[in-house]
């Protein structure tokens, strides 16, 4: 008989019934359980067992015959020790006089315990994973969270893609919206001193346009808010596969859906065996390091055993495809450093070229408008604005300059002329090319025309661009004369626009080479926007939201990097290997096979490796376990997804999405999903760490959100963990997947993984709801942004990347090329395939596969449809729902009572058109077609038409898949094909359309 | 007594809509009696952000404007008997005596009354009247502006408008003394023209920098500036409809020349070649 034992399990009687005593949340947990509960050591030396019975708890030593579910622990050593972190941490903490337990220790005990099997629950999986949730429950029942307003309105705080925000909730409801006005007692923010001039942010944070819409998408008429099955799918008999995206739904029950699911992943094992069951996610999810597709998704698919559906890097791809290879920051698909440039370019910059990229439009990603204010001081520092853009985008309009306006898809020859400029007129750094880069002579002997005989002049680029010469001339002067911020890409180092077009690798391969030839990271010389590199603290560490969550996943997430060892769990590890590229999902389905290049970001050369599918030994994927409906508005020529969905090759598809939009009309079994305002998380502000780490630079200052559960889910609608949850416990795992916790428990250990413990108590952050971290001293700022590399000093910035096995000469030294240097010519591209005439080791003028140089295509479809990140929208997350977002006449227009999805027109095409604002169009070429409203403005160059991409509606006119499109999924009419074949990469921005007049038909 | 009014600059605003959305996350599905009834889910423009596009590939300029009720201190929708209008100078348009009453949202110069077809009510923009009544320093819309745009101001000044210096109320001519003036207006009722200078060197074209342009209307010169490093040079608040504008381009070593023009709307004049002498 061991006393401490018998003493904690006598402490924890009196504690469940005091805690039922006391809280009114633990009562109704255990209302309606009719069951026996126990706890003892192996071979029944030593117990206690706990009767639940209507609503009264009961406790008696001993062992029971027959319990309900038992928790049982090795040895009396071990119970003591491991039983369970919560009981005794939550034990130690009360105020009941129970600390007569040992002090808490960290979860890496009990994850210890439980692959030693010295911890083990047996009996019905419902009633275990009951009885972890009210030993959880004992802490967390008396939790307080939320800030009394008065007159019934309580404040909470929540998180989104757009920014932090503050929710007013009354009886039940949500009441509003809106940014977070710092309170006094949080942090000042930091003050740069340029200029004779001082430059600090307000005491609040900004929010995107489509944050301020997100109540009107939990109060969408679209919601999900039953399961739903389509009511010609009999799981047992005729299955109607073609009727998917046609039949209509009916409403079943909790039990009737997760059983007909799990019923299925069984049936698809059984029969198949591993490899069966498919998954794919969006590339974005509804906010939180938890809830997150990396986080819980991620868990469920890895214990499941899934053929997973990897993503091409989307929108970088010129950059994680092309740049990587001249200046490697492979783990930031190809992006810069962002350190320090807001400082820097503040005291230095003499002027910013904007290329391709509108961070009033993208926000600096997750970022709000917190680089709107940096770019307004940079503006009345008086610095000289450049537009390089088809587009007048939202940024030139904001902040006017000059507005240069190649034809799409021809940047690349507009560079070539810059360094054309620059070499004949001994414009650039020589110093900085022959000490910090390799391979200037070959591309030097290119652009002047040595190698191929074609000099890159200004004038050669007027026939490509229709930019004229003297422009360039002029541009490529002044840039050679100042110190330049070149700001390429939505983020100003990357992403967006030009790098996805055909000739997308091409020009983000050239960007670095003109910085390069510039003196890259000496003062006022970089590669930023003002969107991120603010100086807030950098040494303070909370995770981002593609850090890995709960996932466990070792290997396809960044858990490695930091989490694993901050917060310990349970590993989980897809034991299926085979897998399919997501632009080519289709063909792997309906044709049985597909390759990909699979862009391990980790190094440079990750992204020469290819996967085939099938895998050798696995079954073909046919159970379609998808995650939300994006792939139609997002993907490219995307009809092919709908063909795929209405084939029996697929012989169950599940959805699991928020709203009925998009593929989920595709689903045999729908399964509604919660908001994050619904559910537990934690996050931060614009951290988006594991895919960029600091991106939290974008904020003005760092904001990290306990996401607080707003209300109550609606309807029948679940949180995404407790989905997985559920179906993990029909397949046995329940206690695996959870590990016993509830979502809070989640965020109070990833709390607990952070720093904030040292800064603030978990019940002070869980009542507030935000916590602002201090920014540092002037002198322990991060510093800029390559300016250790101009200087050839070791690396100082405070990133963690590159591996260390990717430095050449030491650690910390150098790039990660194999020289150590920006390379003009690329040692990874000459040691991977160096006559691959798509991507030289060189960047070259390559013409588009479609575009105003493929003749026969051109004289049909004359005009070139580029389709940017959209504004009101992140992904296709904030579009379409009946949301407020449709009522943004820049997003879509009212046209006979529906809302259109718009494409923009050169007023004078439109009017060659006979088409006026307002009216409907039909944008069409040889792949599909999509009814939008028509903007005719002087906004775009002659000869192009812009459509943001991303509709979340997928509406068609007449058979899916076969028929125009009136929800707006430009994707329909974009390439598949990849942008080289050595890649996995798509070129929305390279295709090639006409527009005529519409009118409905009968 | 304090008074309400605001201060919006065209110039600041990035056409984020920020305002307009911040403004349909309060009223949208939200009660606010006595002060308003929910706004309709889609339709409502309380506040109309309006854009303006002027000149032409490659020079133009564009301009969001945000219009919300200009809470008029001489609001001709107070001939309504629902209509009233608070000692602090918001106008309020009382949701239950104005039940049905469509006339009463074609009583606003401004157009800015709208027409609840739901509710059968004409409705507005309130300047978040419940909030300010209950401590709140702005509205919603001047809270989610992210520029600096939009600026709100209660305050005992007992000036009757916010107009002055650089702010100018829109549309003077209705005669209405709104509590809403503006900076940058120009951008809307002006026009500007503008042009890029050239010359040919060695047989290729050079952007022309620092030339003298000297704007004439009629004989009268006007206004004067000198070319940037693009060549580009742009004359801004000017009327529109004047025609017979000239520009003519000096520089030295180099022939003057002249162009003339009608602005009818904002204008870009092209390539303007210089000669050698």
């Amino acid at each position: 008989m061991n006393r401490r034992f018998s003493f904690i399990l006598l402490g924890l009687s009196l504690k469940l019934q005091q805690t039922a005593r006391q809280h009114p949340v633990f009562r109704a947990h255990i209302a309606g359980r009719d069951i026996t509960a126990q706890i003892k050591l192996a071979g029944g030396r030593q117990g206690r067992h706990f009767r639940f019975k209507n609503g009264k708890i009961s406790s008696r030593k001993g062992v029971h015959p027959d319990p309900d579910v038992c928790l049982t622990f090795s040895d009396a050593a071990a119970a003591v020790k491991l039983l369970g972190p919560e009981i005794r941490i939550r034990l130690g903490m009360s105020r009941s006089g129970l600390q007569l337990v040992m002090p808490p220790k960290d979860a890496q005990e009990q994850i210890d315990a439980i692959k030693n099997f010295r911890v083990d629950v047996q009996g019905d999986e419902a009633h275990a994973a009951w009885f972890v949730e009210c030993l959880n429950l004992l802490q967390s029942s008396g939790w307080k969270c939320g800030t009394e307003l008065g007159n019934g309105v309580t404040r909470y705080v929540s998180n989104t893609q757009g920014g932090p925000l503050f929710v007013h909730v009354k009886d039940g409801r949500i009441l509003r919206m809106m940014p977070i006005d710092h309170e006094d007692e949080d942090a000042a923010p930091w003050t740069i001193e340029a200029r004779g001039r001082r430059f600090s942010p307000p005491r609040k944070t900004t929010l995107s346009p489509f944050a301020l819409g997100w109540k009107s998408l939990v109060y969408s008429p679209d919601r999900l808010l039953y399961p739903m099955k389509r009511v010609d799918f009999d799981p047992e008999g005729e299955r109607n596969c073609h009727r998917r995206g046609v039949s209509g739904y009916e409403r079943i029950s909790w039990d009737e859906a997760l059983d007909i699911v799990a019923g299925e992943i069984k049936r698809v094992k059984r029969d198949h065996g591993p490899g069966a069951i498919l998954t794919s996610t969006g590339a974005h999810h509804s906010f939180g390091n938890l809830g997150h597709y990396l986080s819980a998704h991620r868990r469920f698919s890895q214990l499941l055993g899934t053929t997973d559906v990897f993503q091409n890097p989307h929108s970088f791809e010129g950059w994680a495809w092309g740049a990587v290879n001249h200046w490697g920051n492979s783990l930031r698909r190809g992006a810069g450093e962002p350190y320090g440039t807001v400082e820097d370019a503040l005291k230095h910059c003499e002027m910013m070229v904007f290329w391709a990229g509108d961070p009033e439009s993208s926000s600096g990603l997750y970022a709000a408008f917190e680089g709107t204010l940096r770019r307004q001081w940079l503006k009345e520092l008086g610095v000289e604005m450049v537009h390089i853009d088809p587009f007048y985008n939202h940024t030139a309009a904001f902040l006017g300059g000059k507005w240069i306006a190649p034809r799409p898809d021809t940047g690349n020859v507009l560079a070539l002329a810059i360094a054309h400029v620059w070499i004949t007129e001994e414009l650039y750094d020589h110093g900085y090319v022959e000490n910090r880069t390799t391979g200037f002579d070959v591309w030097r002997a290119y652009i002047l025309g040595q190698t191929d005989g074609t000099a890159k002049t200004p004038e050669w680029q007027q026939a490509e661009t229709g930019v004229p010469a003297e422009d360039v001339r002029a541009l490529a002067r002044r840039w050679g004369r100042r110190k330049t911020y070149l700001a390429a890409g939505a983020m100003g180092n990357a992403m967006g626009g030009a790098c996805r077009s055909a000739t997308g690798i091409e020009w983000a391969r050239s960007m670095v080479c003109l910085m390069a030839m510039q003196g890259l990271g000496k003062p006022g010389v970089n590669m930023a926007n003002m969107s991120d590199g603010a100086p807030v603290d950098t040494r303070f560490f909370f995770p981002g939201y593609a850090e890995g969550g709960l996932s466990g996943d070792l290997a396809g997430t960044s858990l490695a990097l930091n989490m694993y060892q901050r917060m310990p769990q349970l590993p989980t590890i897809n034991s299926v290997s085979q897998k399919i590229a997501l632009r080519r999902l289709p063909e792997a389905i309906l044709e049985g096979q597909c390759t990909g290049f699979t862009a391990d970001p980790k190094t440079i050369e990750g992204q020469f490796a290819k996967a085939s599918y099938p895998a050798a030994g696995y079954a073909p994927a046919q159970l379609y376990y998808k995650y939300g409906g994006s792939h139609i508005g997002t993907a490219s020529e995307s009809n092919r997804y709908v063909e795929m969905y209405r084939s029996d090759k697929l012989s169950f598809v599940v959805n699991q999405s928020i709203w009925k939009e998009g593929e989920a009309n595709f689903a045999d079994i729908l399964l509604p999903a919660c908001t994050q305002f619904e559910r537990w998380d934690i996050s931060e502000f614009a951290n988006a760490g594991g895919i960029m780490q600091h991106a939290f630079t974008r904020a003005n200052s760092r904001v990290i959100t306990l996401q607080h559960k707003c209300i109550e889910p609606l309807g029948e609608s679940k949180s995404d963990y407790n989905i997985f949850w559920e179906l993990s416990k029909r397949l046995g795992m329940g206690a695996v997947f959870s590990e016993g916790c509830s979502e809070l428990d989640w965020c109070k250990r990833m709390f607990d993984a952070s720093d904030l413990p040292d800064v603030i108590s978990w019940e002070a952050f869980l009542k507030k709801g935000y916590y602002v971290v201090p920014p540092p001293e002037a002198e322990l700022r991060a510093p800029c942004a390559f300016r250790w590399f101009a200087e050839d000093r070791p690396k100082d910035v405070p990133e963690t990347a590159p591996l260390p096995a990717d430095y050449t000469e030491a650690f910390r030294r150098g790039l990660q090329t194999q020289s150590g240097k920006v390379e003009f010519e690329a040692s990874s591209l000459k040691r991977f395939a160096p006559d691959d005439p798509e991507r030289l080791p060189i960047p070259t003028y390559i013409p588009s596969w479609e575009g105003h140089r493929t003749t026969a295509l051109y004289a049909k479809y004359p005009l070139q449809l580029i389709t940017p990140h959209p504004r009101f929208s992140f992904h296709t997350m904030h579009d379409g729902k009946d949301g407020a977002m449709v009522d943004v006449e820049e997003h879509r227009m009212w046209v006979d009572g529906y809302p259109y999805w718009i494409v923009r027109l050169n007023a004078d095409d439109a009017a060659d058109r006979d088409i006026s604002t307002g009216d409907l169009v039909k944008v069409f070429n040889d792949r599909g077609a999509i009814i939008c409203a028509a903007l005719a403005t002087r906004r775009l160059r002659a000869g192009t038409a812009l459509s943001f991409s991303n509709s979340s509606t997928y509406d068609p006119i007449g058979e899916p898949g076969r028929s125009p499109d009136r929800g707006g999924c430009v994707n329909l009419l974009s390439s598949k094909r990849n942008i080289i074949r050595n890649s996995h990469a798509t070129a929305p921005n390279s295709c090639l359309v006409q527009i005529n007049s519409w009118t409905p038909g009968p | 007594m304090k008074k309400a009014s605001m201060i919006i600059d065209a110039e600041k605003c990035n056409g984020c809509h920020n305002c307009f959305l911040a403004c349909k996350d309060e009223f949208s599905g939200n009660d606010w009696l006595p002060y308003s009834a929910a706004q309709p889910r889609h339709g409502a423009k309380w506040l109309d952000l309006q854009v303006t596009e002027r000149g032409a590939y490659p020079m133009l300029d564009v301009t969001y404007l945000p219009v919300p009720c200009q809470h008029c201190d001489n609001a001709p929708c107070l001939a309504d008997d629902a209509v009233y209008r608070r000692a602090d100078g918001i106008v309020l348009i009382d949701p239950e005596k104005a039940k049905g009453n469509e006339g009463l949202a074609r009583l606003c110069p401004y157009g800015v009354i709208s027409w609840n077809p739901e509710q059968k009510l004409a409705q507005k923009c309130t300047f978040c009247a419940h909030l300010i009544d209950a401590g709140w320093d702005a509205p919603r819309c001047v809270q989610a502006c992210p520029t600096g745009a939009l600026a709100f101001s209660f305050s005992e000044e007992e000036a009757t408008s916010p107009a002055g210096g650089d702010a100018a109320v829109l549309h003077p001519e209705y005669q209405t003394s709104p509590r809403i003036a503006y900076h940058g207006l120009h951008r809307i009722n002006r026009c500007f023209a503008g042009g890029s200078v050239i010359r040919k060197t060695n047989g290729y074209s050079e952007c022309v920098e620092g030339a003298k342009v000297t704007l004439f209307l009629g004989a009268e010169p006007v206004a004067e500036t000198v070319t940037d490093g693009f060549g580009d040079f742009k004359f801004d608040n000017l009327l529109q409809g004047r025609s017979s504008y000239v520009v003519e381009v000096t520089k030295a070593g180099y022939a003057a020349v002249s162009k003339q023009f009608d602005l009818v709307t904002s204008i870009y004049l092209g390539k303007i070649e210089l000669l050698e002498l």
